[in-house]
């Protein structure tokens, strides 16, 4: 690829607790990428919008309030409508273990519990890109 | 003293040194403040024990705000809980009251906080999930069933719409027959750390303000045992902050209330004994200590130096603390509770007014039923069994705790005197500075964690394969759809001609300069929805609107 790696990083639903989006933004800019944070209270559909128009390779979705069982795979179908299968679609959050194989069978690649080391994240986007 | 210290240094010191070098070349505090080799009478020189001490419940309040502290009565054990439903969360009450826990602490879901009804297509997937769903005065009855109001202190995590929740408890109060000047509690009621750290806003930050101010003058002329602030420096340091930014953001938020309040026509000591506070706990025990006797010396010289108070109960800083969230692994969570235990430990040593400690599974989930005993039992061991309660600021006189309470409050202040440059608190946080001092911080840290600098026991060092944890607390995802039901049902048994009449009210009063707090407590009482009067007052005030940054 001939461009930087472009990322979106997005906080679907109402939580405002947004110290990992911004973590994980910062570490993924500092290794190179292209990093565009949405911001706040983001439904599946602005985040979906958003990852069309500015052309991304990554969405990562953040979230801690225990939505992301409806949120995440809303996120998934939406792009898949638009035709974007190739986004490497990945998340992050206080997400139990539980849930994590339906939320992967739903096409998040991956699921990134607290405690990752950031340098985790940008290894499994960089050998995992779809574009 | 200065010339035996050189001796020692070169004499004993300097041998040991080459021979058996130290860990780190540099030792840092947990919120990366140097710490040095050792502490003497040298690095309190300047300190005089009358000026900068004196007694407890004495100005300026650094050893506490009560003459007898926990001799007297020991600290609130209050813990944040709430889930699911009205119902749900009212059986989780009556359980932490019978497990020995003091006071009752409401954790409200998203919607909730953010003003919608649980219907709203923004709500989907949030109701009831990190606190309880409350739509209308009915879930509030329901919420506090059997729990007389007069004989309880409730705390709400209530922001955004405190107005409207403060109302719905005033409501239910009186149909309990509690006249509202006996009810004892608080509302965190603090906007402006939710613009800087927690996101739950609704509105610009003026007509906030007016809410906010609002409040005070309601509440000191009705509800006057009711604390109608609780400034929150918790979430500043969840965000990432430092102790000393925690410290400095959060005296910054309460002089730009203080200012607010003035502003209106309020006299200073009809509402700041009113005003309290909440801080974080997190693991590096005598940094934290020292970070609430800081924070203590300090708000207390400035209501008496630049508002000139008068009413002593004006310028002491009591405050709520929870133990670190952010803090707590995801990794062998059983070290969770390893960490709360010191976390409690500084809360008190700090004293401290009230007190929720998290559960250990609470970076994986809410907390279950056992956790959250656990959690309880933690602040009652110290409490009853550590001895650490029987004498008032066992730490004063330390000349690390005493040099670290120095150094806090001087770096608390230099971003005080920072923020008052630019114009105040509401202004920081519209250019962005306070969020941008937090975000920095929280990036360092991370990377203190991954270069090892930083060991995070069970996460970064000292690994081990585990089994995922079993009996987490699951929220019925049903709940979405009975809260639904239930407003649907409210919608066709109340009086909507009243409902209607009651906003109108409302609508009126909030484009004027009238106090809204009557005419919120008029609209509760017809079963008007939490989303309909925020709804009403959205028309008039309009969306807060985030400058996003990284």
């Amino acid at each position: 690829m001939d461009r930087p790696i472009r990322v979106l990083v997005a906080k679907p639903g109402l939580d405002g607790h947004d110290r990992g989006a911004k973590v994980i933004a910062r570490a993924l800019r500092d290794a190179g990428m292209e990093v565009i944070y949405t911001g706040l209270r983001q439904t599946p559909e602005q985040i979906v919008a958003s990852a069309i128009q500015e052309d991304v390779d990554v969405v990562a979705l953040s979230i801690l309030s225990g939505a992301h069982n409806h949120l995440f795979p809303k996120v998934v179908e939406l792009l898949k409508a638009e035709g974007a299968e190739d986004i490497l679609i990945i998340g992050g959050g206080v997400i139990p273990e539980d849930d994590i194989p339906e939320l992967k069978k739903a096409g998040i690649e991956e699921v990134f519990t607290p405690g990752t080391p950031t340098t985790t994240t940008i290894e499994f986007i960089k050998n995992n890109l779809k574009k | 003293m200065k010339d035996s210290r050189e001796k020692w240094e070169e004499s004993t010191l300097d041998k040991a040194l080459s021979r058996f070098p130290e860990r780190k070349e540099e030792f840092k505090s947990g919120s990366g403040l140097e710490v040095e080799r050792l502490y003497t009478p040298l690095d309190i020189d300047g300190l005089n024990y009358n000026e900068d001490l004196g007694f407890p419940g004495q100005f300026p309040y650094t050893r506490g705000v009560q003459p007898t502290m926990y001799r007297g009565r020991l600290w609130t054990m209050r813990m944040y809980a709430g889930f699911a439903t009205a119902e749900e969360s009212n059986k989780r009450y009556k359980y932490l009251v019978e497990q020995g826990s003091t006071g009752l602490s409401v954790a409200f879901d998203l919607p909730t906080q953010i003003g919608y009804d649980s219907d709203h297509s923004l709500s989907q997937g949030e109701v009831g999930k990190v606190g309880v769903a409350i739509d209308s005065l009915k879930d509030m009855e329901l919420l506090f069933d059997g729990i007389p109001l007069d004989k309880v202190s409730t705390s709400m995590t209530i922001n955004a719409p405190a107005a409207v929740l403060l109302a719905m408890y005033i409501a239910v109060a009186e149909k309990q027959g509690v006249s509202e000047e006996k009810l004892r509690g608080t509302i965190q009621n603090d906007i402006l750390k939710e613009y800087i750290a927690r996101g739950t806003y609704i509105f610009p930050t003026e007509p906030s303000m007016r809410l906010i101010t609002n409040i005070f003058e309601y509440c000191s002329k009705n509800v006057p045992k009711w604390n109608t602030i609780s400034i929150s420096g918790y979430h500043i340091r969840e965000a990432g902050s430092t102790a000393a930014q925690e410290v400095g953001f959060t005296i910054a938020d309460g002089i730009a209330y203080v200012d607010a309040a003035i502003k209106a026509g309020l006299d200073v000591d009809s509402f700041a004994p009113r005003l309290s506070f909440f801080f974080n706990a997190h693991n590096d025990l005598l940094e934290e200590v020292a970070k609430y006797r800081a924070a203590r010396r300090l708000w207390a010289r400035i209501m008496k130096e630049r508002y000139n108070a008068k009413n002593p109960k004006s310028m002491m800083l009591k405050f709520h603390t929870q133990t670190g969230g952010s803090t707590l692994t995801a990794q062998q969570p059983e070290n969770n509770i390893v960490r709360v235990a010191i976390q409690t430990l500084a809360a008190v040593l700090g004293g401290t007014q009230s007190l929720h400690t998290n559960s250990k599974d609470e970076a994986l989930a809410l907390p279950s039923e056992k956790s959250v005993r656990t959690a309880l039992r933690t602040q009652q061991i110290v409490a009853h069994e550590s001895g650490v309660t029987d004498t008032i600021d066992p730490l004063a006189g330390s000349y690390f705790v005493e040099a670290k309470t120095d150094e806090i409050e001087k770096k608390a202040m230099e971003y005080i005197e920072k923020i008052d440059e630019i114009g105040g608190a509401p202004k920081a946080i519209d250019m962005g500075y306070i969020q941008k001092e937090i975000m920095d911080a929280a990036y360092r840290y991370q990377k203190s964690i991954e270069s090892g600098e930083q060991i995070v026991v069970g996460m970064n060092k000292f690994q081990s394969e585990e089994e995922p944890v079993k009996d987490l607390l699951k929220v019925d995802p049903k709940v979405g759809e009975m809260q639904v039901e239930k407003i649907n049902q409210l919608k066709v048994e109340r009086n909507n001609d009243e409902v209607e009449s009651k906003l109108k009210a409302l609508r009126n009063a909030c484009e004027s300069d009238e106090n809204v707090m009557p005419y919120i407590i008029d609209a509760v009482k017809e079963y008007a929805t939490l989303g309909e009067i925020c709804g009403v007052m959205r028309e008039v005030f309009g969306e807060y609107e985030q400058a996003v940054m990284l």
